[in-house]
């Protein structure tokens, strides 16, 4: 076992495990946006920041990938992790205003406006990549995937056109965030081949 | 001649030993006359699309039609980037040194009968000083020469890149064959970490605790372990990594195979970016010369240990410079950097144990192993030993590369050997680091350029950028400038980075039209902060650098936009306006005649005026004028 604390409370971790599953084991919530545990964690939103303090040194790091280890000191709370989250989901604010999931997140820690002007009004993906990584790692069939870099990044099939690999079954919109999935999956799919589910519609 | 009979002439060409090294580079060396002039035309990038290959054309058919005395027959020679560009095509004629700048094919003739038949100088080639205007004969005599310490830049100018026996002759693979023969392994690493060097890359990372690491992760894992270099150079304007690979790639080659020998890799990776054909070229010519001597390949010069290397193209992004992207990238897989907690050391190239080290610090190691660890550690300053390799450009009259020995003060390498701002005036600041590096103002011009004074100044050393302003460069824009192209070049993958640089330039955008609050420029610098501490690698960490050294050091500037809607340094458009000053002006219409608007009238000889209605403000009536009758306010 590794002992470590977590907002001054002792926690205990088995080897291995990060910093955000010993939060979670012991229900210290910590935002999180692209994490999902049936995949490999990526590190994409930045949400989930924490402080780690190693005597008089800290940094701050993501939750959801820092392996835990003796003696260290996780804030989860500090001025730094505010600050971070603050912006990221002021500019999230504007950059998915089409989604209700990131408006009631975003709600949860205080921010309730933004001073950017949104780029794309109906947007609502925010790029956290777990609908590819689900396709990949789950499915197994790598119908969707990121085009693109930097501001020009978009999710779709390859040359936006309907995907023969595609297979269907709605695993990236069950997966998505923000809701973003759902508009854009019937562009994925192409014909129906299958109807989804009524409440994943 | 037959494959077979080719194939055991390479047999022979192999150096089975140390004594073997040793015996061809004395041949070489006694093959040399010290006396027969040499001929140097810069075979670097600058000077070749300058039209260097044309005047080395021309000299020798000069030379030979001028059938002068077989015994002297000079030799003409195609070296790397001698790091003077912007005064190519250059010439030099040794053993003098005589230092003949922007050549032209039309001027070979006159080099040959008066430098090699009269020994005399050809004056109008000369190169004069900026400042005293002076001509200066000899290239050791020019300052920008003067006060360098050429330690990585050694050869180059000096040899022919394309021929390792050049290289050789001035003792290339000697480090490689005192390792492999009188050094163990741990030896090595030994000696490079007490050399104190450091990382040429970017972060400064101490080269041998990073090969110790490197050991310790093979003790627990095994081998195979990788050894990278990583030529992806991707700062605007910086090209020391290409020159060194142009101009000396057995030096990058040798540092590799000696990082080989010390950690028991066999094969490296050469990492280079697809916008530097030359370098990739001159890097393939080398390592075919070095297998077919046996110092690379199998059973290097009769030791034993065998090590080979393969030449990766870039993908052609700036983040594939950073070193997790660059894995995946030479993995075949899209260059995107991933969040390490555990260091690439342990979990490089395919999860294997990798050392990946920049070009300038390979190309240091063989100096390392050769004169020793207290040499090196004697050059520079404590914390930052050694040379560092400085790309100068912007607002100085010497634009080029240096070398010189870390710790120097900043005002020497601008003024002294970049020979200050055109027109004498002090500069305004220097951009150090490249567009994730910070810029300092004149009053921080004494800050010692070592790895510890820059960060502390709020920059970095970077790898090795250095961009010259003066008063007509205003830090607003260049803030968006640097913003802008790391909005371009950010990978995307993690918020703070792909959205907080463009939110940023916005704002700062914002300031440049004039709009804004002191309260923005706090929200700035909060947002900026976010950015360093969220973002997955050191793009985005980074990427704030050059807002908040701006800031830090300029901000009088910053509110001169947004409380007096003023840009001072006349630059931000939206706030400027262009006028002709009437006592100034002579009428004679070169500013009506430029104006691409035609929005200048005025007669001829009669002071003009400027329609500010109708004004684009782009600066060309300034530029035209001869008389500094066009002002910008
Ligand atoms: C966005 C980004 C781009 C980089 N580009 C380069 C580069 O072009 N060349 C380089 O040597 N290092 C570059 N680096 C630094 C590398 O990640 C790495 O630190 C370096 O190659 C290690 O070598 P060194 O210790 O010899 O400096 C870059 C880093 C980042 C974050
Ligand atoms: S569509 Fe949803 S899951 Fe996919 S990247 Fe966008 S927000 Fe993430
Ligand atoms: S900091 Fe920028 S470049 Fe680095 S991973 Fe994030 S988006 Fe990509
Ligand atoms: S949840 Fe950890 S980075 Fe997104
Ligand atoms: S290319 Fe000739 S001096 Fe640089």
């Amino acid at each position: 076992m590794v002992s470590f604390k977590i907002n001054g409370q002792a926690v205990q971790a088995e080897p291995g495990w990060t910093v955000l599953e010993t939060a979670r084991h012991h229900g210290i919530h910590i935002p999180t946006l692209c994490y999902h545990e049936a995949v490999e964690a990526s590190g994409a939103c930045r949400l989930c920041v924490v402080e780690v303090k190693q005597g008089d040194w800290s940094k701050i790091v993501i939750s959801c990938m820092y392996p835990v280890a003796e003696g260290i000191e996780i804030l989860t709370e500090s001025e730094r992790v505010k600050n971070v989250r603050r912006w990221i989901l002021e500019m999230l604010l504007a950059e998915c205003p089409g989604s209700k999931d990131i408006r009631e997140l975003a709600a949860q820690y205080g921010v309730n406006s933004t001073r950017f002007t949104p780029h794309h009004p109906d947007e609502q993906c925010i790029l956290c990549g777990l609908c590819v990584r689900v396709c990949k790692e789950v499915v197994g069939v790598n119908a969707i995937s990121t085009v693109g870099r930097g501001v020009h990044k978009k999710i779709g099939s390859p040359y936006m056109e309907p995907s023969e690999a595609c297979v269907a079954c709605g695993s990236c919109v069950t997966v998505c965030p923000t809701g973003a999935m759902r508009a854009r999956i019937d562009a994925v799919r192409g014909e129906p081949k299958v109807q989804l589910a009524p409440q994943a519609k | 001649m037959s494959k077979a009979k080719a194939e055991a002439k390479a047999q022979d060409a192999r150096l089975a030993s140390a004594a073997d090294l040793e015996a061809l580079r004395q041949r070489l060396i006694q093959d040399q006359d010290p006396d027969r002039p040499e001929i140097i035309v810069c075979h670097g990038t600058g000077c070749l699309a300058n039209g260097s290959p044309e005047v080395a054309e021309a000299l020798k058919k000069a030379i030979k039609a001028s059938g002068l005395d077989a015994k002297v027959v000079p030799g003409i020679k195609a070296t790397g980037c001698h790091g003077f560009c912007s005064r190519g095509p250059l010439v030099v004629v040794r053993p003098q040194g005589l230092f003949y700048q922007r050549v032209q094919a039309s001027d070979v003739d006159e080099i040959v009968q008066t430098t090699l038949v009269e020994g005399q100088a050809v004056e109008r080639l000369l190169y004069k000083d900026p400042v005293s205007k002076e001509a200066i004969t000899l290239e050791q005599d020019i300052p920008f020469y003067k006060h360098q310490k050429r330690v990585v830049l050694r050869n180059i100018g000096k040899v022919d890149p394309t021929d390792i026996n050049d290289t050789i002759a001035r003792g290339g693979y000697l480090a490689l064959a005192k390792a492999l023969f009188a050094m163990t392994p741990e030896q090595v690493v030994a000696e490079v970490e007490k050399s104190g060097l450091r990382g040429r890359g970017g972060a400064g990372f101490p080269t041998g605790r990073k090969w110790k690491s490197a050991l310790a992760a093979i003790k627990k894992k095994g081998r195979p372990v990788y050894v990278v270099v990583n030529g992806d150079e991707g700062d605007p304007g910086a090209f020391m990594d290409r020159t060194i690979m142009e101009g000396d790639p057995h030096a990058v080659l040798e540092g590799l195979i000696l990082g080989a020998y010390a950690l028991g890799a066999h094969q490296g990776f050469l990492y280079v970016r697809a916008e530097y054909p030359v370098a990739i070229k001159h890097l393939t010519i080398a390592m075919e010369q070095a297998r077919a001597l046996g110092l690379l390949g199998e059973n290097i010069l009769g030791s034993g240990f065998s090590f080979d290397v393969q030449v990766n193209r870039g993908a052609g992004a700036f983040v594939c410079g950073e070193s997790t992207a660059l894995f995946t990238s030479i993995e075949g897989r899209a260059g995107e950097p991933k969040p390490k907690y555990v260091r690439s050391v342990e979990e490089g190239l395919w999860g294997r144990p990798t050392v990946l080290n920049n070009v300038e610090t390979w190309a240091n190691v063989p100096q390392i192993i050769e004169n020793g660890s207290e040499w090196f550690a004697g050059l520079g300053a404590p914390n930052s030993t050694g040379t560092k390799v400085f790309s100068l450009v912007g607002k100085v009259n010497n634009v080029g590369l240096v070398e010189v020995p870390m710790g120097i003060p900043l005002k020497e390498i601008v003024e002294t050997l970049g020979g200050g701002v055109p027109g004498g005036e002090p500069f305004k600041a220097v951009q150090t680091g490249g567009p994730s590096g910070g810029c300092l103002p004149y009053s921080l011009k004494d800050t010692p350029v070592d790895f510890d004074s820059l960060t502390k100044a709020g920059s970095m050393m970077g790898s090795g950028g250095m961009i010259v302003m003066d008063r007509r460069d205003c830090v607003v824009d260049i803030a968006r400038y640097f913003l802008r192209f790391l909005e371009e070049e950010s990978c995307g993958k993690c918020i703070p980075c792909r959205l907080g640089i463009q939110r940023m330039r916005e704002m700062c955008d914002g300031f440049s039209r004039g709009e804004g609050s002191e309260a923005d420029i706090a929200e700035l610098k909060s947002l900026a902060r976010a950015i360093q501490d969220g973002s997955l690698c050191a793009l985005g960490g980074s990427s704030p650098n050059p807002v908040l050294t701006t800031l830090q050091y300029f901000e009088d500037e910053y509110l001169a936009h947004i409380r007096d809607h003023k840009c001072p340094a006349g630059v931000c458009k939206a706030l400027i306006t262009y006028s002709i000053d009437r006592d100034k002006c002579t009428g004679c219409m070169a500013c009506a005649r430029a104006c691409p608007q035609k929005c200048i009238s005025g007669q001829k000889k009669k002071p003009h005026a400027i329609d500010a209605a109708r004004c684009i403000r782009c600066g060309i009536c300034m530029e035209s004028c001869k008389f500094q009758a066009v002002q910008v306010q």
